[in-house]
């Protein structure tokens, strides 16, 4: 497959997961496993430019697919996308463990709905959980990537 | 957690896919968007030794307008079921429950044929495609044969599928009724329903009420005799079965479900 733009080519077994492929194979640590149960969202990755949960797909599923995690956001001069330096800027983290998954899925919904309301942005993240429970800052951070229009 | 190990193999069409099945017997299993099927398989409730794999089924995936009813391939996301213009305007209790579907990551990879195939009594799409009178398409190793939806859900996680059948139409008329409203009872938004109600003119369905999606018959007896909506609601658990969970228990249900259809056959009504 190919992973932010590099092409990945392993044997893997066939129950391998795709968050595990992209941990352990291609050397891609950002992608975390959170719950490891479709629920928590941790593991958000995207898959041909869709926000999918990694821990929920295998490996051989996305084989001659493109997947994208956190670290191939920033460009190749290390500047940061502009939905990170939002969550930057706004603070949208607090322990940090969902914020690969927050970003990835961020990208996702700015993808299909460029200038959301607040309110889409709270739906639009339903399916990532902030256990330190910082959603207030995660949505600014949402608001704020959208109107700098840049995405 | 990871599944239990199983032999991964792909189909590029169709045919192969049932000649795969065929070969795979009682141990193989199609997967689709695995949205339902892999969760079970990495708790070891599901363990299948042969996976075959559907999802590049592109010739699978479609949503088009065919003699008076509308044809959805059964590998069409929901994501795609619910963005699709033809069914928002045709059919926008279908769109509007594809999209209260789990979650955005989860309407991207689960598809409607998954849904119904996988035959949870708490799934959203069960409920709408029953009370929608579709009728499901399968294909198998003798041809292909229809199903209308009251015949396909036969009890948790069984369907009327033979083994080796493959789902890969769903058919939905055009309503009769216009007016529609999707009611979820959930406690956080990407549960699974702990009770549900799919509305669509007079016609009535239940999400989590018995072993499978249940037509609210006596609600629907007790519109077509001129009975007001709020007091046919009142008839909504009637002929139901609820199970009993760390949720809720049969009465809470049962209050829920007369709750839920009051709401939706008044949404509908001011939709209509």
């Amino acid at each position: 497959m190919t992973v932010n733009g590099r092409t990945v080519d392993a044997d893997v077994p066939d129950r391998t997961l795709l968050v595990h492929f992209l941990r352990d194979v291609a050397g891609l640590t950002a992608t975390n496993v959170g719950c490891d149960t479709t629920s928590c969202g941790a593991c958000t990755v995207l898959l041909d430019g869709q926000s999918v949960k990694s821990c929920t797909v295998l490996a051989a599923q996305a084989d001659g697919h493109q997947v994208t995690t956190v670290e191939g956001l920033a460009n190749g001069d290390g500047e940061m996308h502009p939905v990170q330096r939002a969550f930057h800027a706004e603070h949208g983290l607090q322990c940090g463990f969902c914020t690969p998954g927050m970003v990835m899925a961020t990208v996702s919904l700015l993808a299909e709905n460029p200038r959301p309301t607040e309110e889409q942005v709270r739906t639009g993240l339903e399916g990532n959980l902030c256990r330190c429970t910082g959603y207030h800052n995660i949505v600014r951070a949402v608001l704020a990537a959208a109107e700098g229009g840049d995405i | 957690m990871i599944p239990a190990p199983f032999t991964y193999q792909r189909a590029g069409s169709v045919d192969e896919a049932l000649s795969l099945a065929a070969q795979g017997g009682d141990d193989a299993k199609f997967l689709a968007g695995g949205h339902s099927l892999l969760p079970l398989m990495k708790l070891r409730l599901a363990v299948p030794e042969v996976l075959i794999d559907i999802g590049r089924l592109s010739e699978l995936s479609y949503v088009r307008e065919e003699n008076g009813h509308i044809a959805v391939g059964a590998l069409t996301t929901h994501h795609d079921v619910a963005n699709s213009g033809l069914v928002g305007s045709e059919l926008p209790l279908l769109a509007h429950a594809a999209g209260q579907v789990g979650d955005p990551q989860i309407r991207h990879r689960g598809t409607l044929g998954g849904s119904l195939v996988h035959s949870d009594p708490a799934g959203d799409l069960p409920a709408v495609i029953l009370v929608l009178d579709a009728t499901l398409v399968a294909r198998g190793p003798s041809g292909s044969r229809e199903i209308p939806a009251g015949e396909f859900f036969e009890g948790l996680f069984e369907t009327a599928l033979e083994p080796g059948e493959l789902l890969t139409e769903i058919r939905i008329p055009k309503p009769a009724q216009a007016g529609w409203s999707f009611q979820k009872f959930t406690k956080r938004a990407i549960d699974w329903a702990i009770v549900g109600a799919a509305v669509q003119g007079d016609q009535v369905a239940l999400v989590h009420m018995g072993s499978t999606p249940l037509r609210a018959t006596a609600v629907e007896q007790a519109l077509a005799g001129g009975a007001a909506p709020a007091d046919a609601a009142a008839h909504a658990a009637e002929g139901t079965s609820p199970p009993e969970d760390i949720n809720a228990d049969r009465e809470y249900r049962e209050h829920l479900a007369r709750v839920l259809v009051a709401r939706g056959l008044a949404e509908a009504r001011s939709r209509a």
